[in-house]
């Protein structure tokens, strides 16, 4: 899980980076830790009880909805917040009521809170002259930075005479100046556009790896998530749902609200039975492996690209235990692949078919036959 | 005076025509023009009141300040002069505008002080402490500021209570009373208000997160304020400072009433060389030469600060 140890040039961070890599320390190690605002009756659960680690190296998203605790979460670790119970380590080192100004993070803040009052190369190299460094490195070092994120002549302009994008760059050069431990980022593409949101995504993952420096990355953008992290946790209410890389959470969600939460995904209701088998809510029984006891409640999720469509009774053999007969509703022609609603007498399923030339086209009142693979569904608990 | 109205009418219609002037397509001018004398029209009254009871006034001072004191306390205006700001040279004069600039100075420093942690508490309260509180610094507002004055008076006097106390607490009796020390803390009750209003305006504007981003980079708590909070409020510090430094300079009613006899400060002069000394031309020129420190005071405001009120 861990990224490529990278080509960074100080030596002293990295080496002491790359040692207790070696010894198994995790950048971020958070154990029962919950957050409580307010008092008494009134007192709101922001974070409950959750338990995370994240490797050196890795560029970890933590991904839910808006109210879910994850910017909770990410500035608990800055600092900007203490737990209400549980431990929260940097590297080993308990941090849980430490000021920010004494930690080895820095953050990206949504909307870039950069100074208004400060040209780029002062809002980049705040944090070294806070710290003391003389005047003449601190600017150096700025520079270099405002070079990395390809601003070099923009030293001496103010905030707002910057683009969005540029913004976005100077912020992530006045973090990065520090040499931070970890790199905590809340929502930094949000104000983008999204062609220059793309562009941001590559190039912020391409600027970690070359760092090996772990990146802690909030989002509510599932896709955003998908495409640049090595690991993501799903968070709702408080409570961390799954933890796992792109593959794991898409493939193998643990639950009904994660498999609705990335991709799209028909959720269909169902009931344990034995050898294998669910029962639908129409009674029908298909083919679908369940860890859970029989006369569990459930749902299968099927992705809609897994499922595969053609004239009714035309289902393979092999398939008949994984098929429904169903009506097409409606056929929306998306160029690359072909998108109908299946009207499957209780349920309405969407259905994705690759649009190849040859492939039979449907229209809407046409009987079919879906079915899919048997390795392709995926049960969770209702 | 009469020579003024066509003065300011020629004033108004140069405004009218600037607008005129705009490239807009014929109908949208003459649209323009037109909601431009409607506006006129409604601003009309209050255009007349300044005029009459405040500009008017006003350049009356300013040409008595040339005239010349007559034998019976009134001005010669027919020989227009000079020597009333000639005597402002005068070392007592000298004496008085230092020790009200100088007073003035004080209790704007001492307002800051006490204002700047009280706005950014109320700054960063929650909308409903914030609005309690704006109302708690209103209040004074609803007495009379004369009665509010009255008050300090007798809380200060040698029998007051702030003197019981001090007493009770076994430092003896206090005689702040008729001291400088009195009119300071007169005017610092009487003018925080128009500190505490900017400064909050200026300071609620801030984004919180600028602090945070301090924080994070690496800057402990006298650095944020330094180097974020400080440069980020400085247009309400600048108008909240010439707000207070302004009325404290002219201030006579609590000199007068907190002060006693024995300190004069500017505001009493000017008033004793009225109505006193019946020297009318030199209580002018004193009034004229206020004004204009006052109204440099303002054109820097509007210059800095402006966009904070």
């Amino acid at each position: 899980m861990t990224g490529t140890s990278g080509s960074v040039t100080s030596t002293s961070p990295a080496s002491d980076r790359a040692a207790r890599a070696e010894a198994g320390v995790d950048a971020v190690s958070i154990s029962g830790v919950t957050k409580r605002f307010g008092t008494g009756e009134h007192s709101v659960i922001a974070v409950d009880n959750i338990d995370l680690n994240i490797a050196d190296g890795e560029f970890f998203a933590m991904l839910g909805p808006s109210g879910c605790g994850k910017t909770t979460t990410l500035r608990m670790i800055a600092g900007l917040e203490f737990p209400t119970e549980g431990s929260l380590k940097i590297f080993g080192d308990e941090v849980g009521t430490l000021p920010p100004n004494k930690r080895p993070v820095n953050t990206v803040f949504q909307n870039y809170a950069l100074f208004p009052h400060m040209s780029v190369i002062d809002n980049v190299s705040f944090g070294l002259r806070m710290r003391k460094v003389d005047k003449a490195t601190a600017s150096k070092k700025a520079r270099e930075l405002i070079d990395l994120v390809q601003l070099s002549g923009m030293e001496n302009r103010k905030p707002a005479q910057l683009s969005g994008g540029q913004q976005q760059r100077v912020a992530l050069a006045r973090a990065l100046v520090n040499q931070p431990k970890v790199l905590l980022l809340d929502e930094p593409l949000g104000a983008l556009d999204l062609k220059l949101r793309q562009e941001m995504q590559l190039e912020l993952k391409s600027l970690q790896r070359e760092l090996g420096v772990s990146f802690v990355f909030v989002t509510h953008d599932q896709e955003e998530a998908l495409t640049m992290s090595d690991r993501i946790a799903v968070m709702q209410d408080g409570r961390l749902l799954q933890v796992g890389t792109a593959e794991d959470l898409y493939e193998r969600p643990g639950n009904r609200f994660v498999a609705d939460f990335i991709g799209q995904t028909n959720l269909i209701d169902a009931t344990v039975s034995a050898d294998d088998m669910i029962v639908l809510a129409n009674g029908s029984r298909v083919r679908a492996k369940a860890d859970h006891p029989v006369g569990t409640k459930v749902a299968m999720s099927l992705r809609p690209e897994a499922i595969s469509i053609g004239a009714r009774g035309s289902v393979p053999t092999e398939h008949q235990a994984e098929s429904l007969d169903g009506v097409v509703s409606t056929a929306t022609y998306l160029g690359h692949a072909i998108d109908y609603h299946v009207n499957v007498d209780w349920i309405d399923l969407e259905v994705r078919a690759p649009a190849v030339t040859s492939s039979r086209r449907f229209t809407p009142g046409d009987e079919v036959s879906v079915w899919w693979d048997r390795h392709s569904n995926w049960v969770v608990s209702g | 005076m009469a020579i003024l109205t066509p003065d300011l009418d020629t004033d108004l219609d140069l405004g009218s025509n600037g607008v005129a002037q705009a490239a807009t397509p014929e109908f949208e001018a003459a649209n323009e023009r037109q909601r431009r004398r409607l506006g006129l029209l409604i601003a009309m009254p209050a255009y007349l009141y300044l005029v009459i009871f405040f500009t008017i006034p006003l350049l009356t001072v300013v040409i008595y300040s040339f005239g010349t004191r007559d034998r019976f306390g009134g001005a010669d205006l027919t020989r227009f002069n000079l020597d009333s700001y000639r005597e402002l040279g005068d070392e007592l004069i000298r004496t008085i505008l230092l020790r009200s600039a100088g007073l003035a100075i004080i209790t704007t420093v001492i307002c800051l002080l006490v204002s700047y942690p009280f706005a950014y508490y109320m700054a960063t309260r929650s909308e409903t402490v914030r609005n309690v509180m704006l109302v708690f610094v209103m209040i004074p507002f609803w007495t009379n500021f004369l009665v509010r004055n009255y008050a300090w008076y007798v809380i200060l006097g040698t029998d007051g209570p702030f003197s019981r106390f001090t007493e009770f607490i076994g430092l003896g009796p206090t005689r702040i009373l008729f001291t400088q020390v009195a009119v300071v803390l007169g005017l610092v009750y009487g003018y925080l208000p128009f500190m505490i209003l900017p400064l909050y305006a200026a300071i609620e504007r801030i984004d919180g997160r600028l602090m945070e981003a301090s924080r994070d980079l690496y800057a402990n708590g006298w650095q944020s304020f330094r180097h974020v909070l400080w440069p980020l409020s400085l247009p309400g510090v600048v108008a909240g400072s010439i707000l207070v430094f302004i009325p404290s300079l002219g201030a006579y009613v609590t000199p007068q009433i907190l002060g006693g006899a024995k300190t004069t400060l500017l505001g009493s002069y000017i008033v004793t060389q009225f109505l006193t000394a019946r020297n009318l031309p030199f209580g002018s020129a004193l009034s004229t030469v206020l004004m204009i420190i006052m109204l440099t005071a303002t054109i820097v405001y509007f210059r800095k600060g402006g966009r904070t009120l």
